[in-house]
């Protein structure tokens, strides 16, 4: 009979119009055999520490999609400001999207204050946003900066809990890396010291958890300078194929020689074309 | 054929966790399961909390500061999960502050502690907060008012809270006496989350103390090491 259909209004918040259809797929798909893409995750290692001078970020680079390496050298330390930078650890999507919303309000927020943006302010907005999305925003976060304050570190959870501490570690290696942290973090450490920390922890995270690997990318933060180490340290070099060597070509060369796959056939078709208008347009640069 | 009743899909589990490389306890909401106590005693008020958070069976962080101040001598005690209940907090601090203005004087214990029921009354089945509005204000001096998980508003002499509390009712009914010092108030908290940390995995760390009174807050941390030893080992 007629049915009847009353349009809602947009309701804020998360939309989960498409959860039955997934399920539905899922369903469907499992008895063809097939499963669901799985989303692309940074099972991750992210960790930051705060020195003498500073705040120093670290990240493994491996973006896994199941169990497949989806890239090996992504970019996991996220730019907020210029004096404030976020590790993210969970959902790629989520992280980058995330944290490139979050730095755009933050740079509107700082020309309206004309002040410095602060790691706190940062924060605030990060966790609101994040316990507004009840954790369905898989982002676990590392934000680390310096301000008129001093340095600041906070571990940001994607149900939108935060933690102000010395030293964090996120992802799915942080047992490995907060162990190494446990360990031997002491306050007030040196630059280099603390960079070798950090490496350290990443680094265990690396060989000690499936999730992670690849290389070791740092961001050292200090007052009025950044630096963004990428890479920092190549943990897994790959490995040179024996042909190359002898052909002394470099490594991660996927062509193949002419003559690899035999010519059957060839036709040459000319395409007859005459040129019916030709006209220039030529730029506005006033 | 059927109107379009949009029914809210059960979501009921996470997302499934297909990918084995992330462990589970990185999909754990981060809890407080705690340990937290507040005293009234003559002049004001003591509180107290461990310092444990865990997500799943890993801590996440082993220092936490439960204590959180929401005005000059009012603070509140938070267990259940991290995200409500900063959140939670957050939200009446700002209320409070504003209020506060508003009047030009500062707060009573008793509003704010009305402002936390209000939003873990409303937000109930969304929510998952344990919360202890502690304080001292001109009218009535050191005041404890309990505002449990469901949005309930009770003020008490004495309140304990959190997953480690079930271990030490029969210790605090059997040590609390009404007209203690601020001292002995101290003593009492500070074993009885000790005697708490001792039995709830769930609690752990260090010991948290606060007292607050006319004349401000003072705030002291117990470390492991120094802790009483209760021996039954």
């Amino acid at each position: 009979m007629a049915t009847l259909t009353v349009s809602r209004l947009p309701v804020g918040g998360f939309s989960f119009e498409n959860c039955k259809r997934n399920a539905v797929l899922e369903g469907e798909g499992n008895k063809l055999g097939w499963s669901m893409p799985a989303a692309r995750k940074t099972g991750t290692t992210i960790c930051g520490i705060v020195y003498k001078d500073g705040v120093i970020l670290g990240a493994d680079t491996r973006a896994t999609e199941g169990m497949v390496v989806a890239d090996k050298n992504c970019s996991k330390i996220h730019f907020i400001s210029s004096n404030i930078y976020c590790c993210g650890a969970g959902t790629a999507a989520d992280t980058e999207m995330t944290t490139q919303i979050i730095s755009s309000n933050l740079e509107l927020h700082s020309l309206s204050t004309g002040r410095v943006p602060r790691v706190a302010t940062a924060n605030r907005m990060l966790k609101q946003m994040l316990f507004r999305y009840q954790g369905y925003i898989g982002a676990a976060l590392v934000l680390g900066g310096v301000d008129c304050n001093g340095p600041h570190l906070y571990s940001i959870y994607p149900h939108g809990s935060t933690d102000k501490l010395p030293y964090v570690t996120m992802g799915s290696g942080s047992l490995a890396a907060m162990a190494v942290f446990e360990d031997r973090y002491k306050p007030d450490m040196e630059e280099e010291d603390a960079k070798r920390l950090v490496r350290d922890a990443i680094a265990a995270g690396i060989f000690n958890d499936l999730g992670s690997g690849s290389n070791i990318d740092l961001c050292v933060i200090t007052k009025g300078n950044v630096d963004y180490i990428r890479p920092h340290d190549e943990a897994n070099k790959k490995g040179v194929r024996l042909a190359e060597l002898e052909a002394l070509t470099p490594t991660g060369d996927y062509k193949y020689k002419r003559g690899t796959t035999a010519v059957l056939t060839k036709a040459v078709t000319p395409l007859d074309l005459e040129l019916l208008e030709e006209s220039v347009q030529t730029m506005d640069t006033s | 054929m059927a109107a379009a009743t949009s029914m809210m899909p059960v979501f009921g589990h996470q997302i499934s966790p297909k990918n084995d490389l992330v462990p589970d306890w990185t999909r754990q909401e981060v809890s407080t399961g705690t340990t937290i106590m507040a005293v009234e005693y003559d002049g004001g008020v003591v509180i107290g909390a461990d310092s444990r958070t865990t997500t799943g069976a890993y801590i996440a962080n082993r220092v936490t500061d439960k204590l959180t101040p929401i005005h000059d001598r009012i603070f509140c005690c938070r267990s259940g999960s991290a995200a409500d209940t900063q959140a939670i907090a957050d939200v009446v601090t700002y209320q409070l502050g504003f209020h506060s203005i508003e009047l030009d004087e500062p707060p009573l214990v008793e509003t704010a502690a009305n402002l936390f029921k209000a939003s873990c009354y409303r937000y109930r089945e969304e929510l998952m907060a344990g919360i202890l509005v502690a304080g001292w204000d001109r009218r009535k001096a050191g005041q404890v008012y309990c505002v449990p998980i469901g949005g309930m508003l009770v003020r008490q002499p004495v309140a304990v809270g959190g997953s480690g509390s079930s271990y030490i009712y029969g210790f605090m009914d059997s040590n609390y006496k009404p007209g203690m010092s601020k001292e002995q108030c101290l003593e009492l908290t500070s074993a009885a989350l000790t005697l708490a940390m001792e039995r709830d995995g769930s609690s752990g760390g260090v010991v948290r103390l606060a007292s607050i009174s006319e004349d401000g807050v003072e705030r002291r941390v117990i470390l492991g090491n120094q802790l009483t030893k209760f021996s039954t080992h």
